[in-house]
């Protein structure tokens, strides 16, 4: 009866939701795959609708509902200011902003920001987090409906280098990631009031993967994947109590994704399983180390799963046997994770070169490139029609009308 | 009975008491979130009255942010931000003469009184630019940056013109006024060039004299945890069993413009140790203070023996004040015990066993020892023979 009672939400919420919107890191699912069709591919200079500068630094994605673009960013010479700010897709101008202050620690690498994790939405609120552990949650006008302070609450909460792992939200559950060196964990917080209803000890590990939900082998309900250095850790999105584990070592710095009802996780390599329920392994597919992703998180598209390594190489994968396909030399470095629409992926550099790629060719083919000349380290987005991507300076917003 | 004129004054009088009522419950509401969430059902309903104020209301709000802790003033000042976004597209008028007012008023939360500052600047930016100078000297430690980047820039100009006195003079008043690092550096990166002397140590505060002891075992990382004597008794003159041998207490003094303190160089480049550095600070008089550390090792800090704060991450990177902690300091003698850990890394960059540390006020001004030692010029540290009367 529980489960269906959550089935029965989950599909309520989920029917005020446009499936093209883009809530979260990697958008629809976290998967980093639009159902949008009508996207740009051969790029050029006409190909940029708008782009519109921001007050300050960052690195999170774009989230987008309906006709509104939310964007995060830091500002300050101690990048203690943080910007929550609301464009109109259709014509980039803002709706509003909000600014806060940071209560936490803001050092992080000059290649990061305080603006690092992308934020979240369940379509009627927005939540937001920073790597000073800033958790702010706004509704999609700027009215503010809570706020939490996480390194006020667990002083040691942080990481000198910069916090990233994203926020994703379950019904009525916002699952954080608080992953570090020394007061580590990850929350699970009433979205309504921004109350704990669990927090979970987690690896004491620098750690900037973002969870990934997937459906209890058992009962169907979502429970959400945990990934750090010693594995993944699956727990219940409602209680954090572990479902299942997986412990033969995971990425820290790359996601993994769930497709088609089976997980695809950065671990030695990459390893493809289906998810277990409590007192049921997860069952392994397959495991193939020359696959293996350096920052940007794979994506699966057409049945094919893509890797980028950190020499630009774009590597494609059978995700029924794990067997590589082909490969693609890139122009690099990448931080940002691909995004995909039809049979095409969005990839972009970290010195702002935008190159498409048409995966249906025999051997992959970079169909069309656009240099958008800034520093890029965020995963674009993709809603409204259009291709939204953030650099350190700028909002770009390429195609649609 | 009463005149008309008298029942609507007296029912406005009873409205503005209602609402200043209101206002302050919704101040109160505010005020009080308290850790984990507490208290943010009761800021979000607050939050909406305030948000929904007219401009009048804004000095009020940028008011109750004194003393507030650092939710409730986001909590004011994103209400702030809803009230001026709306009024402003409005084409309403911001209460300029009152926000001038607020910003006069040293007293207020600095980072309320930038706030004013900016909307100042945002709605009337000559004013703004004709304030900006008065705030050399300010708390705000945002004003005071803008204001002394302006003293950069006119001396900056005068060295353009080759006037090397009028620049000389320039950079020396912008660095009494400069408490920003990156103008700091700047500054004296100048001034140097121009043939002066400038003591980078006593103007941040860096404590740079100490008495370091070494080393203690940190294998996998356990000594952090490990109440080592030092911890339990203050004793100078004592020798205790150390990972390699006896370990006894040297003096050490740091030359380093950024007061690095470097346990390396007494005791060699070790791995998986733990080492503590031990200073008195000679207060003026009793004051609040705060302790700003740097450290990428792991570390401990004990003030007038309480321990204030520590943290065990390894070789993340290290910053000036990168952690700030308040302290009381007592007039007269306050002892400062760091205990400092390094891992079991082998890599060059998990080399550094070292922090700094400063004593400074909220804004980053220096606070100095009565008794402060001269800078050193240059690094003195005995040279620990820790092996030397081993088991």
């Amino acid at each position: 009866m529980k489960t269906v009672l959550i089935a029965v939400c989950l599909a309520t919420v989920c029917a005020q939701l446009n499936a093209a919107d883009w809530l979260q890191f990697r958008g629809p699912g976290g998967t980093g795959i639009s159902p949008e069709a009508n996207l740009p591919v051969q790029l050029d200079a006409k190909s940029v609708t708008w782009k519109i500068n921001l007050p300050g630094r960052g690195l999170s994605s774009p989230v987008i509902v309906g006709d509104r673009v939310f964007v995060t960013a830091a500002s300050g010479t101690e990048s203690d200011r943080l910007h929550v700010i609301c464009f109109r897709a259709a014509d980039g101008s803002k709706v509003w902003e909000r600014q806060f202050w940071a209560t936490g620690r803001t050092m992080s690498h000059p290649k990061t920001s305080v603006a690092a994790n992308t934020p979240c939405s369940d379509g009627r609120r927005l939540f937001c987090l920073f790597s000073s552990n800033d958790l702010l949650c706004l509704d999609l006008d700027g009215n503010v409906l809570w706020l939490r302070g996480l390194t006020r609450d667990y002083p040691n909460a942080s990481n000198s280098l910069g916090m990233a792992a994203s926020p994703v939200v379950v019904g009525d559950t916002l699952v954080v990631p608080v992953e570090n060196d020394s007061e580590s964990f990850t929350m699970g917080v009433d979205v309504v009031t921004g109350a704990n209803r669990w927090k979970r000890d987690r690896p004491k590990l620098a750690c900037w993967t973002t969870p990934v939900v997937v459906p209890d082998a058992k009962s169907g309900a979502p429970v959400v994947v945990l990934q750090s250095g010693p594995g993944l850790s699956a727990v219940d999105v409602r209680t954090g109590q572990e479902a299942w584990y997986y412990t033969d070592g995971a990425s820290t710095m790359s996601s993994g994704v769930f497709s088609g009802g089976v997980l695809y996780a950065p671990s030695k390599g990459m390893v493809a399983m289906k998810p277990g329920a409590a007192g049921v392994h997860p069952e392994v597919l397959w495991h193939n180390n020359q696959l293996t992703p350096s920052t940007a998180s794979p994506v699966v598209l057409a049945g094919r799963v893509f890797t980028l390594n950190s020499a630009g190489i774009l590597s494609c994968g059978d995700i029924k046997d794990g067997r590589r396909l082909w490969q693609l030399r890139t122009t690099g470095p990448h931080s940002a994770t691909p995004v995909g629409f039809g049979k095409h992926l969005v990839l972009v550099n970290e010195k702002g070169l935008v190159q498409i790629v048409n995966t249906g060719a025999p051997e992959g083919e970079i169909v069309s490139k656009l240099d958008l000349a800034d520093t890029i380290i965020g995963t674009p987005s993709i809603g409204a029609g259009a291709l939204f991507i953030r650099s350190d300076k700028a909002l770009v917003k390429l195609g649609g009308s | 009975m009463k005149p008309l004129s008298s029942l609507l004054l007296g029912a406005t009088l009873a409205a503005s008491v209602a609402v200043r009522a209101e206002f302050k419950a919704d101040v109160a509401a505010i005020r009080q979130v308290g850790a984990e969430g507490k208290g943010n059902t009761q800021a979000a309903t607050a939050w909406q009255h305030l948000a929904k104020a007219d401009a009048k209301a804004i000095p009020g709000i940028l008011a109750a942010m004194d003393d507030a802790n650092d939710l409730a003033a986001n909590y004011l000042r994103s209400a702030v931000d809803a009230i001026v976004d709306r009024e402003l597209a409005a084409k309403r008028a911001l209460p300029q003469a009152d926000l001038e007012k607020f910003i006069a008023d040293k007293k207020h939360n600095p980072r309320a009184r930038r706030l004013a500052y900016e909307l100042i600047a945002r709605v009337s930016p000559a004013t703004g630019e004709k304030l900006l100078p008065t705030f050399v000297n300010d708390p705000s430690v945002e004003l005071r940056r803008d204001a002394v980047q302006r003293l950069i820039g006119a001396a900056e100009k005068a060295l353009a013109a080759q006037d090397k006195a009028a620049a000389t003079k320039g950079f020396a008043d912008a660095l009494t006024y400069a408490r920003d690092e990156a103008q700091i550096k700047k500054i004296a990166g100048e001034l140097r060039k121009l043939g002066q002397e400038v003591d980078l140590p006593r103007h941040f505060g860096f404590l740079t004299h100490w008495k370091l002891i070494g080393s203690f075992d940190n294998a996998k990382l356990a000594g952090f945890d490990t109440a080592y004597p030092p911890e339990k008794e203050l004793n100078l003159a004592a020798e205790y069993d150390g990972k390699l041998g006896r370990a006894r207490w040297v003096e050490v003094a740091t030359a380093n413009d950024y007061g690095m303190v470097d346990f390396n160089r007494p005791f060699g480049d070790l791995k998986g140790v733990a080492g503590y550095a031990f200073t008195e600070f000679n207060a003026a008089t009793a004051r609040s203070a705060e302790l700003r550390l740097g450290c990428k090792n792991g570390w401990k800090i004990w003030f007038n023996g309480r321990l204030v704060f520590g943290r065990d991450e390894y070789h993340r990177g290290a910053r000036i004040d990168q952690y700030r902690m308040p302290v009381e300091l007592k007039p007269g003698r306050n002892t400062i015990l760091v205990k400092v850990c390094q891992n079991e890394e082998v890599k060059d960059w998990t080399k550094e066993w070292e922090f700094q540390l400063r004593v400074c006020d909220a804004s980053g001004t220096a606070i100095l020892a009565k008794d402060r030692l001269p800078t050193p010029k240059a690094a003195t540290n005995a040279k620990a023979d820790s092996k030397k009367g081993s088991k």
